[in-house]
């Protein structure tokens, strides 16, 4: 396949485990800048584990994770989120008793408040009006597709160069996930390099440049989204949907 | 005194014994919030904290009730007794959460708990050791002003309590609400997971509730002291338990739960005393509590499972 010559993350033989339980199996991944790459697996596949792996919530047993060039597999969490990693959290995970508003300034934490503070907020409420017209309102208290606009709005926030995505689909209605997909997409045409478990596999097809396929902690297919969606196997496995007479 | 002379009586009191009682639950409200931990070593470091401001008061040459402070001086006084006695004892609750408790944070079970009980104890006998036994006079600088209301007295002690305990729960609503730091807290108590990857410092966190909680027992130490007179290595036990008590009665791990705890084990614990005696105060105290925790589980303004996946 094609490997991106300008690699803003990269995973290169990381190890993880849960005790004794072995998750992540000498994975590599390598993550072009400005692409938007899926990853695609069934359950306890090691997906969430790649996120958490990215995040440093989890930390890797062996191998090195690569964020620019530099290591930063022994990193804390925050000076990860320093360095321009944002997550879009699973379940969206929202702070659920706080202001919608007070879960944006949360995702610009590290970031000394001023520095173009008002101008993130600005393209976040540009992107998604409902947001600003909810932005008093108690997260909790937001529908499913309210709350993962503030999750991506949140992680935007951050201003990162690379947000990961974890089930951004998870739970919406079909309306809502067109409409987060196009955002995401929209988010990426603006320079952010996008990585996104997805289990609608068709929808991140659609929108991914390349995927990685992760079965039981081992990635056993990796290439562009093109490629992946006329694999045979592919379209059996993840795209059953397609899989009616006619379709090509 | 009429029935309505002694039930402002009985309100006066009850008012400053909540106010002492609500900055000792904020402590373990703080604590618990972030980390699901009862800390029974805040008993002792109210205790502690009670004769740091017994000693610092010394330091001014005051002694027993003799010396008289007024106007500015007594102002100065106050001022310097409650930031030395609540920077010590914030310093002592930072000390025991980074030594003691947070190389046991990622072990599951009661370990925790149970070393803050052990770390209660520890003060609880240094002090014994050092100070003894016996009660100690506490110093108490304020002029006797007081004034009257029908039968009832008002005297300068417990306005100043109602002062500075409101400033206290004030200044701390603030830091909550509107600072950064106070808004990572309630992030972290929230969904800890998340505020770790939104970049927040998690530890920083843990510290600065720790800090916090134990600053606000050390101010409910020196306003025990100045309440009653006196303080003894004693005074940790009956005290905390009704900090905590306030604490899960107004839901624990929620800040204006605990201010109202507070408040309402205070009025309580006056009011029982006045109609039907002191020693039977304590059983409706926790008669309350456990009729509360029966029907409200999480408490007053308390959620019953926090908001987490």
């Amino acid at each position: 396949m094609s490997e991106p010559t300008d690699p803003i993350l990269e995973f290169q033989a990381v190890n993880t485990y849960y005790g004794d339980l072995h998750v992540l199996k000498n994975v590599c991944y390598t993550i072009g800048r400005g692409e938007i790459v899926s990853l695609l697996g069934g359950n306890a596949s090691g997906k969430s584990t790649t996120m958490k792996t990215i995040m440093g919530v989890v930390r890797p047993a062996s191998g090195r994770v690569l964020f620019d060039g530099a290591e930063i597999q022994d990193m804390p969490t925050s000076e990860r989120v320093r360095r321009g990693i944002a997550p879009v959290l699973e379940a969206r995970r929202l702070f659920p008793r706080m202001t919608v508003y007070e879960n944006l300034e949360m995702g610009a934490y590290t970031r000394p408040k001023g520095a173009g503070f008002a101008q993130d907020l600005e393209r976040v409420y540009t992107l998604f009006p409902r947001v600003q017209e909810r932005r008093g309102q108690i997260a909790g208290t937001l529908s499913g597709g309210e709350q993962q606009m503030v999750a991506i709005g949140r992680a935007l926030m951050a201003r990162p160069r690379l947000i990961c995505m974890d089930e951004p689909s998870m739970g919406l209605s079909p309306l809502y996930v067109e409409q987060v997909f196009d955002i995401i997409r929209h988010i990426n045409a603006q320079g952010t390099t996008i990585f996104m478990v997805e289990q609608n596999a068709s929808m991140a097809l659609s929108i991914a440049h390349r995927a990685y396929v992760l079965q039981t902690g081992q990635v056993v297919l990796s290439g562009t989204a093109k490629d992946l969606r006329e694999n045979p196997a592919i379209r059996e496995a993840y795209l059953g949907e397609l899989q009616v007479p006619g379709a090509a | 005194m009429t029935t309505f002379d002694l039930f402002l009586q009985q309100a006066i009191n009850g008012l400053s014994l909540g106010a002492m009682y609500a900055l000792l639950a904020l402590g373990f409200t703080l604590v618990y919030g972030i980390l699901e931990l009862i800390n029974f070593s805040h008993f002792n470091v109210f205790m502690v904290g009670s004769f740091i401001a017994l000693w610092t008061l010394q330091q001014f040459g005051l002694f027993g009730q003799e010396t008289i402070l007024v106007g500015l001086p007594l102002a100065g006084v106050l001022l310097v007794t409650f930031t030395v006695t609540m920077l010590a004892t914030g310093v002592i609750g930072v000390g025991i959460e980074r030594f003691l408790l947070r190389p046991l944070r990622d072990v599951k079970g009661p370990a925790a708990m149970i070393t803050t009980i052990g770390v209660s104890y520890i003060l609880f006998n240094i002090i014994l050791l050092t100070v003894g036994a016996d009660s100690k006079n506490f110093p108490n600088p304020l002029p006797p002003l007081q004034i009257a209301i029908g039968g009832a007295v008002l005297r300068l002690r417990e306005v100043l309590i109602w002062i500075i305990a409101t400033l206290l729960m004030l200044a701390l609503t603030f830091f909550v609400q509107r600072t950064k730091l106070g808004r990572a807290m309630r992030a972290t108590a929230q969904d800890p997971e998340a505020a770790r990857m939104m970049g927040v410092e998690v530890d920083r966190v843990i510290m600065t509730a720790f800090f916090l909680g134990s600053a606000l027992a050390g101010a409910s130490g020196l306003i025990f002291g100045l309440y009653y007179n006196f303080t003894s290595f004693l005074i940790g036990f009956n005290a905390g338990l009704r900090g905590f008590t306030a604490a899960v009665l107004g839901g624990i791990g929620n800040v204006p739960g605990a201010m109202l705890g507070g408040l309402i084990i205070g009025l309580v614990e006056a009011f029982g005393g006045q109609l039907i005696g002191s020693a039977w105060a304590d059983v409706i105290i926790f008669a309350i509590l456990v009729l509360v925790l029966v029907f409200r589980p999480a408490g007053l303004l308390g959620r019953l499972a926090p908001n987490r996946s």
